[in-house]
Order: structure tokens, then sequence, then C-alpha cells
């Protein structure tokens, strides 16, 4: 199991075929606290870079883009109901949706935990 | 052009903002605090005891010299010359063809009037006032000011401990006064839909007044995330989204902005063509919309009809912090103003169903004159 992290913020974490995708602790910090998140169907089949889901916080609306290409198997649907849960626990409990990866060869691009967070303090 | 850091301006509370941990964003060509602590605590913070906001960005501005009140009446629809000394009105800036350049608040101090206005639209403002108004006025930009918010239901109680004296004023009263030997022009005015004051302070000073202020246990500063939650849920418009130069001002659900001498008159900038839609003439009205389920609809959102055309658009949009739900501003047809109206608001392809809603949404607590 390995976890992969974009410049977008977006964390990935991987077990055989399947990926689970959420926003980074950094992001939900940035965005402030989220009243809404808009999560793809199940069965939707996301090319890497397509709108894949929406964060809403009190004041804006935030795009996330598909990390990976891949065909969306299950969505997170305690967010429907405690959309804070990606503040309390981004990076666990918070995550948005899960899918089966079509081109493994998306993660190479990806960074690791290490260079996400070089990559955070740089900012 | 674009709000890099390098060309931002900085107010004179820049860097205490920086202190408290702000976040600061680029705002009416500022660097200007969006949040401290967070949107939602600062948001209901301010409604339960004060806040304490920065909103030197705007522009302060006198006008000085005999018949001031009667020029302004030109381009405003305000009864400024029936405006008695320590008295405000809130009034539109309104272009030849009666379309909305900016809101404003206008104080009479007995000597002059000193105007409020809208920091992104400042400049165009005096520039506009300049050409419209006689030479034999003058007009001072107080660009030395800076001018602080102080909101809430403790907002009384808190200023009382350092200026005893303007604890006594009642909404949309105004007058001079001293803290420590500094001058402090104080409004009881704001934009959050609860009692408070706006203070104008000499921006060296800015500082000094902040700190007293946000040691009192009930104060805390407040970033402009918040600022925009609150007026929203108080009905308030914010220029350049909820109204602009192209909208006049009964359509913007504006009305009482036209006192009725000015109304029989007529003879304001854009008169004709304001009073064509008076009371109830306008093809279109600024409501307030209740929006179902939890998620938030935007600024730009189009207001569709059932074949799916645009009959109108969202121009405010977010979460209310107080009543826990997505609230809404938008221009509707007439026919479809009426509160409980059923509204269709179509965002990212996704429809969305929305109702029309009395504002103020949540209400309004000023601090007003008991009726003799």
């Amino acid at each position: 199991m390995s976890r992969y992290f974009t410049d977008e913020h977006e964390w990935v974490e991987v077990e055989g075929d399947t990926a689970t995708v959420g926003i980074t602790d950094y992001a939900q910090e940035q965005l402030g606290d989220i009243v809404f998140v808009e999560v793809p169907e199940v069965g939707t089949e996301l090319e890497q870079g397509d709108d894949a889901a929406v964060v809403e916080s009190v004041k804006a609306a935030s795009d996330v883009y598909a990390a990976v290409s891949g065909e969306v198997i299950e969505v997170n649907e305690a967010l429907e109901d405690e959309p804070g849960l990606v503040n309390s626990s981004a990076e666990e409990d918070g995550w948005f949706f899960r899918l089966t990866l079509s081109d493994k060869e998306e993660l190479e691009e990806l960074m690791d935990e290490k260079a996400y967070k070089a990559f955070v303090d740089g900012l | 052009m674009s709000e890099t850091a390098e060309n931002l301006k900085q107010l004179p509370l820049g860097g205490w903002h920086r202190g408290l941990g702000a976040r600061m964003v680029p705002f009416a060509g500022y660097e200007m605090p969006v949040q401290y602590e967070g949107v939602m605590a600062e948001h209901i913070w301010t409604r339960s005891e004060a806040g304490l906001f920065d909103v030197s960005h705007m522009g302060q501005l006198q006008l000085t010299g005999e018949g001031a009140a009667g020029a302004l009446e030109k381009i405003t629809p305000g009864n400024l010359s029936a405006l008695a000394p320590g008295k405000i009105r809130y009034t539109l800036l309104l272009a030849p063809d009666g379309g909305i350049l900016d809101d404003l608040m206008i104080t009479n101090t007995g000597h002059h009037l000193y105007l409020v206005v809208n920091g992104a639209t400042k400049h165009e403002d005096i520039a506009y006032m300049q050409a419209q108004l006689p030479d034999s006025l003058s007009l001072n930009h107080l660009e030395d000011a800076a001018l602080l918010a102080l909101q809430g239901p403790k907002a009384g109680a808190a200023l009382a401990q350092l200026v005893p004296d303007a604890a006594k004023l009642y909404f949309m009263e105004a007058g001079p006064f001293e803290w420590n030997g500094i001058p402090l022009g104080i409004s009881r005015s704001g934009y959050t839909g609860e009692d408070g004051f706006e203070i104008s302070i000499p921006a060296a000073h800015a500082v000094t007044l902040a700190n007293a202020l946000t040691d009192l246990e009930e104060v805390r500063p407040i970033g402009l995330g918040a600022r925009d939650s609150l007026r929203l849920e108080a009905g308030l418009p914010l220029y350049g989204h909820d109204m602009n130069p192209d909208i006049l001002p009964v359509e913007a659900n504006l009305s009482f902005a036209l006192s009725k001498a000015r109304r029989e008159e007529g003879d304001f900038a854009g008169a004709e063509q304001v009073l064509a839609q008076y009371p109830d003439k306008a093809a279109k009205l600024r409501v307030g919309l209740f929006v179902d389920g939890r998620q938030p609809i935007r600024e730009g959102a189009a207001v569709v009809d059932d074949s799916g055309a645009t009959i109108g658009t969202v121009t405010s949009g977010g979460f209310s912090p107080t009543l826990q739900r997505p609230i809404a501003m938008a221009y509707v047809p007439m026919e479809l103003s009426r509160t409980g109206t059923a509204i269709t608001v179509e965002q990212r392809g996704k429809k969305i169903a929305c109702t029309v809603a009395d504002m103020p949404f949540v209400p309004h607590h000023y601090h007003r004159k008991p009726k003799p």
C-alpha cells in the first residue's frame, strides 16, 4: 500500500488496482470550513485531469481534479451529512471516492509523501 | 491590472493583521485579511459577541462648501438637504442614465458632508463627483485615515469602555469623539445587520485603537470572509456583485433609497429611467433565495425556466453559518419575485431548486432610537 500526492493537493492511496482519493490536510486548511462536498457518481469514468469533485467552503467552491484515470467504484457517503470530516480528518475519514485504476503508469508522475512535504514547505 | 503581490498597496493595519496570523488576500487593490481563525467561527462570534473589521480600503471623503448637499443631490436620490447634523443616510451614486455607480453612506457633520464609498470604486467615484459637482465645492480624500468597524451585540458595551459617550449614539447617528487625545469620527452603522460602529481614526493611531479594542474579552478581529457571509445573511447588497452600472435602483430592490421628496422633484441623474421603474414596473428584481439541500450556489449561476433558458442570475451566494443552510441573492423576473416562489438555478450543469425568501435572512438588530 502506498500513498501519492499531487501538486493540486490531493492524495491517492493505492492498494492493488484500487485507489482512494482525497484532499490533503494542507488543502483543507487553505479552504477553511467545508460545508459541502460534491463527489462523482459511482460508475463515472474519470480521465486524469477531469473535474472529479467540488469542495464548497462558506465562501467559495473549489474543483478537485482527477489525479489518476479510472472508474469510480465507491464514494464517501459520510460526507453528505458531515462535510466537516474533510476538515477534521482530511487524509483519513474525509476521503472522497475510490476508483479502479485504468493506467497505473500515471502514478509515476505523482509525488511521494516526502516530495509533497517539500513542495508544501516551499509554498 | 492584475493584483499581484508587487502592486498591492498596504493598509495601516497590514502588519497588525499578519502579526495575528491572518491569511492575507488581494482585495480592491490592497492586501487584506480574509480570515484569522476561520470564517465560520468569526461569523458566529460577530453574531454573538463583537467583531473588529478593518475596512480602511474604503474611501473616506469630505465634501465642503456652501450648497454641498444640494449639489450632491444631483447625482444621488437621497434627501440630503434634509439630513440633520449628526445624522447618516445610505444612498446611491447614480450615472446620468440612472445606473448604480456605487452605494455610499453620507453623514452631515455640521461642517461638511462625510462620505464613505467602496474601496474598489473610490477613484472612479472621486473623478465622477469632481466632474459633476461645482468647482465652488472641495472634495477631500482622507487618505491618512483608517476605518475600523466594531460589530455585534456586545459592540456597544465594548466601545463604552473606551469612549463612553459614543455608546449613546443611535443607529445612523454619528459624531466626533476623542480617545486618549486621538480624534475619532464614530458612526453607529455597519454592514453585518448587527448593532455596531464604524470608527474613522488617523492612520498613525489605528494599531493602538485596534489593540485596545481586541484586548477586550468580547472583541475579536474578523476577516473579509465573515464580512461577506454576515452581510449576505443581513440581505445587504455588495457593490460590483449585486449592483453595477447596468442596474437601476428599483430593480436592485433599493427603492427605500429613493426619498419621497426627491422622487417628486425628479431632478437627480437618471431620474427619468429610475422613476420609470418605480414602484413596481421593473422587469426584474433582486431577491433572496433559500437553496434546497446543502450545496451553496454561487455568483454567476444562471436562473433558468422549465425549458432551461436563462431568465436571471445569481449575484451572491454562500452558506449561512447562522441558518446552517445555503442562501443567495439573485435577479429574477418580476413575476417570479414573490416570496415563496419556486426558482431553478443551474450550476455546473446541475439543476438546484430554490425558493424566493424574505430578506434579511437573519433579522437585523440595530440600536434604533425609540419612537417618541
